[in-house]
């Protein structure tokens, strides 16, 4: 069972068991239920997010067959059926007669049709889909007894971008892929609001196996892999590209790529400032699986250098700070937006939580009165009895509809409120972005710092050098060995420099973006939420309206 | 056959015949519980008032004031009194100190007594009982002592009536096991009721609980709303003028679609649970009549044991000539007046329940009925209200994604 409902204990599947139960008392009743969207709603179809596609032409209501036989679509993800709309109203009570039918996540891509097509323009596409899990040994220790296996993923593409070597292909990819791809995408698009890859799971290699963990990671890195291939930047990336379609091994990044990007002016550096060490690790960019830690040493050294250089900012600083002012407010906004996010989010999951247990206990109630009902009527001596069986029928049933409906609208709710998490996601993303620009700006002011340490230097071996008749020839050479350094730390200071200019146009850039669409994606998701609650209430309004219709007469009776 | 007597809701709705028709009209309701009494001994009256041109009532309207335990007197008194007859059920007493003064508990418990005393004043035998007009006309101070005197001497200990439950049911399921006892009744239509009576009240108890969870599960679905409603506002002031506005309309709807599933929970509560409940004690209240059916029954048995046995005695007096016969025959003859009335006791309680069950069917049809229609009702309308309140905000939105 996917989604949420495979969390649910016995008392689920309790429900379930009894729903047969149900089921065979309401079915004939149930055909009157699948009607066509409510007449008077004027907003297309419950839970379809409207902007994009017209009601009429919704692949899934225009074909009934695929939605009262289920079972193909649930069963694996069609590799070819990626645009999958959320369920339109009249397909979700369809499906209620599916008990394994809920939400297949991996059916309904999460990166779903919402309206970021305004990011890319509406002919170029990248459909990607993952599936087929399968376990393969690593080579190197299979002929060990208890050698490690793990798990490869099929992953299919279809595109029509330029730039990629084919319309439709497919390579199998382990999750260790993935952390590489992410990291190469971190390293080359600084400054981007770039999606967080899933996690690496801290659990035992026992669970590792379990289906269930693996259908949960399969689900986790197709939807990874859809929201990069949203973003507009790293859609046309060569790493995207790369981990899409080169079969066998990962080969990640082209040494250039890593030079020009993450080392800019640094590699120029001499080995002074890196006390001789990690030079290695710079210059060996063949090695694929390299420069991510290389550029990263670079980093943690320049750290270094900052603390031990702290007086010599003074002048060079304001001209750095002047225009953090408006970034320094976008990021408060920014902050304050994720702990009203965290906020809303977790009230969400309380809201859900209300309505899945409405739902379970009106339904008890229905399962209590239809055996109630099957009672009266086995042991009835009088009419009276036999009446009162009708009535209570007719109550258990309704009941027992409204307890489905529940059931449905809470599925909707929880895909349309998990933007909200989503959005928790991008906000981490976000502060990465920010990270990559305080580290831009952490190398400039280092950089410069160090200038100004070797300009002193340079200054204080002039000042004794001078008062020497005939000059100091082990100090002159020093100065210009100084001098040296200061050329080549010039040139990597204009390097970093530039380097942060870019990281904070891509900040900028990236956080107008952010701001688009999740303008875009928030006013979708309250439509839907709103159409899907709306929805379903005029659906039981219509079921409760039925019974009290045929229970007026009572009222007429006692009164 | 029910006699066109007005049975009354929880207002004085009057006849709409004049007081001074020749019509017989009872009509009573109870109203205003206020509260007495401090600390542990406070307690809650109700006005009980009635109106009546009955001849042996004060009429045309007389107001007096109750409390629980004298309606509990009344019940006590007319289950001794009329045998056979399904005594209207009351409302427990409450068990947690917290609620017992709640303004819930006691719109509930003021509605469960109007509709006991409503009962009774509608049932053609019950309604000729001298200790409902004692507790419809009596002052307070009467009624007062009429309570206290029923400790000693009519009032049957719960552990009895307990007992008689125990043998009841046992009874039942040893004649289901077909393990027959001799002095238990057991025609098979008499071993059906019972039977079906034992398990109707299971069902409609597991019914009544769902129902009750129901009222829960409404009232916290509304308090989640509410907090997410909350939760989204505060979103919104994160965001541009045109979607913060927005947020914070979805906010405020939440909020009033919570305000409205509190309405519904305290609806479903008063008009269906509660009829659920009344449902479940109705059913207690056979059993009980049950119990002195089958107390009945015994006794009559026991009298005839005893009375086949004197005759035996009797003739053997009557063959040695003694002395003691005249005494033997007069005691003799005492008991046989004791085993007709005890046989005519007996069989008036099996015509009255033959009546009642009849009554009791079509009545809880017609009460289920109306609870029925008012759970659709309320749950149709607050689903409009839902629907209604959501889809006015649409237009907001469209105005701000076009925009």
């Amino acid at each position: 069972m996917m989604g949420y409902e495979s969390h649910q204990g016995l008392e689920q599947a309790h429900l379930y068991a009894s729903k047969e139960e149900m089921e065979s008392l309401v079915l004939n009743d149930d055909a009157a239920a699948a009607v066509p969207p409510h007449p008077l709603s004027s907003s297309p179809p419950l839970a379809q997010i409207p902007t994009n596609h017209d009601s009429d032409t919704d692949p899934l209501r225009s074909s009934p067959s695929p939605l009262l036989h289920p079972q193909s679509q649930t069963q694996n993800p069609d590799p070819h059926s990626f645009i999958l709309e959320p369920p339109s109203y009249a397909d979700a009570v369809f499906r209620s007669f599916d008990a394994s039918s809920e939400i297949n996540g991996h059916d309904l891509s999460t990166s779903s049709p919402s309206p970021s097509s305004s990011s890319y323009s509406s002919s170029d596409f990248l459909k990607i889909s993952v599936s087929d899990p399968q376990k393969e040994q690593d080579l190197a220790t299979s002929l060990v007894p208890g050698g490690t296996s793990y798990f490869t993923y099929l992953i299919i593409t279809r595109t029509n971008i330029p730039e990629f070597n084919g319309t439709e292909f497919s390579v199998r990819r382990r999750f260790r892929d993935v952390v590489t791809l992410s990291d190469r995408l971190s390293e080359a698009y600084r400054g981007f609001i770039i999606p967080i890859r899933p996690d690496k799971s801290v659990v035992e290699s026992q669970v590792m196996q379990t289906q269930d963990f693996v259908e949960q990671r399969r689900a986790a890195l197709e939807k990874y892999l859809r929201r990069l291939a949203k973003h507009p930047a790293i859609r046309r990336s060569e790493e995207l590209r790369l981990f899409l379609e080169s079969q066998g091994k990962l080969p990640l990044m082209k040494p250039t790529d890593v030079a020009s990007r993450m080392l800019d002016g640094a590699v120029k550096l001499p080995k002074q400032l890196f006390g001789g060490e990690v030079v290695a690790g710079v210059v060996d960019v063949n090695e694929v699986a390299q420069p991510a830690k290389g550029g990263k040493d670079l980093l943690r050294l320049f750290k270094e250098l900052k603390q031990s250089v702290t007086n010599d900012w003074g002048a060079t600083k304001p001209a750095l700070v002047e225009e953090d002012k408006e970034f320094m407010e976008r990021k408060d906004k920014l902050q304050e937006l994720e702990q009203q996010l965290s906020n809303v989010s977790q009230q969400a999951e309380e809201l859900v939580k209300a309505q899945q247990d409405i739902g379970e206990t009106v339904g008890q109630l229905g399962l209590a009165l239809v055996k109630l009902t099957k009672f009266e009527t086995e042991e009835a001596v009088y009419d009276s009895q036999r009446v009162r069986a009708a009535d209570m029928k007719n109550v258990a049933t309704a009941a027992v509809k409204a307890s489905r409906l529940y059931r449905e609208l809470n599925s909707q709710t929880v895909k349309h409120l998990d933007k909200l998490h989503e959005y928790l996601g991008v906000m981490l993303a976000v502060n990465n972005a920010f990270s990559d620009r305080s580290n831009a700006l952490l190398t400039v002011q280092t950089l410069v710092s160090e200038l100004s340490s070797l300009n002193s230097r340079i200054e204080k071996l002039e000042v004794a050098s001078s008062k020497i008749f005939g000059g100091d020839r082990a100090r002159i050479r020093k100065i210009e060995e100084l001098r040296e350094t200061v050329r080549a730390t010039e040139d990597a200071k204009t390097c970093a420099i530039a380097e942060y200019k870019r990281i904070k146009e891509n900040n900028r850039n990236e956080l107008d973006r952010l701001d688009r669409e999740r303008r875009e994606d928030f006013l979708s998701m309250l439509k839907g939420f709103i159409v899907n609650q709306a929805g379903y209430a005029e659906k039981m309004a219509s079921v409760w309206e039925t019974v009290a219709e045929e229970t007026s007469g009572y009222v007429k009776r006692t009164s | 056959m029910i006699p066109t007597l007005q049975r009354s809701g929880s207002g004085s709705t009057q006849s709409p015949r004049s007081p001074s028709s020749q019509e017989p009209f009872l009509s009573v309701s109870v109203i205003d519980p206020a509260k007495m009494g401090n600390g542990v001994q406070a307690y809650i009256s109700y006005k009980v008032i009635t109106k009546t041109n009955l001849p042996d009532y004060q009429g045309p309207e007389k107001i007096v004031i109750r409390r629980y335990s004298d309606f509990v007197w009344l019940r006590d008194r007319l289950f001794e009194k009329y045998k056979g007859i399904f005594i209207p059920p009351l409302p427990e007493k409450s068990t947690v100190e917290k609620f017992r003064f709640t303004a819930e508990f006691i719109e509930m418990r003021r509605q469960a007594l109007d509709i006991f005393v409503n009962r009774i004043a509608s049932h053609h035998i019950l309604q000729q009982s001298e200790d409902l007009r004692i507790f419809l006309q009596a002052d307070e101070q009467t009624m007062e002592r009429a309570r206290s005197q029923e400790i000693g001497i009519f009032k049957k200990k719960p552990a009895d009536l307990m007992q008689i439950f125990k043998d009841v049911q046992s009874k039942v399921s040893d004649v289901v096991l077909g393990k027959e006892k001799p002095v238990e009744e057991s025609t098979p239509e008499y071993e059906k009721l019972k039977r079906y009576i034992f398990e109707l009240e299971d069902h409609l108890a597991e019914a009544q609980k769902h129902a009750y969870r129901l009222v829960k599960r409404h009232r916290e679905l509304g308090q989640s709303l509410s907090e997410f409603g909350k939760a989204v506002k505060l979103l919104g002031t994160c965001e541009d003028n045109a979607l913060g506005k927005v947020f914070s309309e979805v906010g405020d709807k939440a909020e009033i679609v919570s305000v409205k599933m509190q309405r519904e929970a305290h609806h479903l509560l008063m008009n269906f649970e509660e009829s659920l409940k009344d449902y479940v004690r109705a059913v207690q209240s056979i059993k009980a009549t049950i119990a002195e059916r089958a107390n009945a029954f015994k006794q009559q048995c026991e009298l005839a044991e005893t009375i086949k046995f004197k005759e035996i005695d009797l003739n053997k007096l009557r063959l040695t000539r003694s002395e003691k016969l005249a005494d033997a025959e007069r005691e003799y003859d005492v008991l046989k007046a004791d085993g007709e009335e005890a046989t005519r006791r007996f069989e008036a309680i099996v015509q009255l329940m033959n009546e009642e069950i009849v009554r009791f069917q079509e009545q809880k049809t017609l009460d289920m009925g109306l609870a029925f229609h008012e759970f659709a009702k309320g749950q149709a309308h607050l689903a409009n209200g839902i629907a209604e309140a959501w889809r006015s905000l649409l237009p907001k939105l469209e105005a701000c994604a076009s925009s």
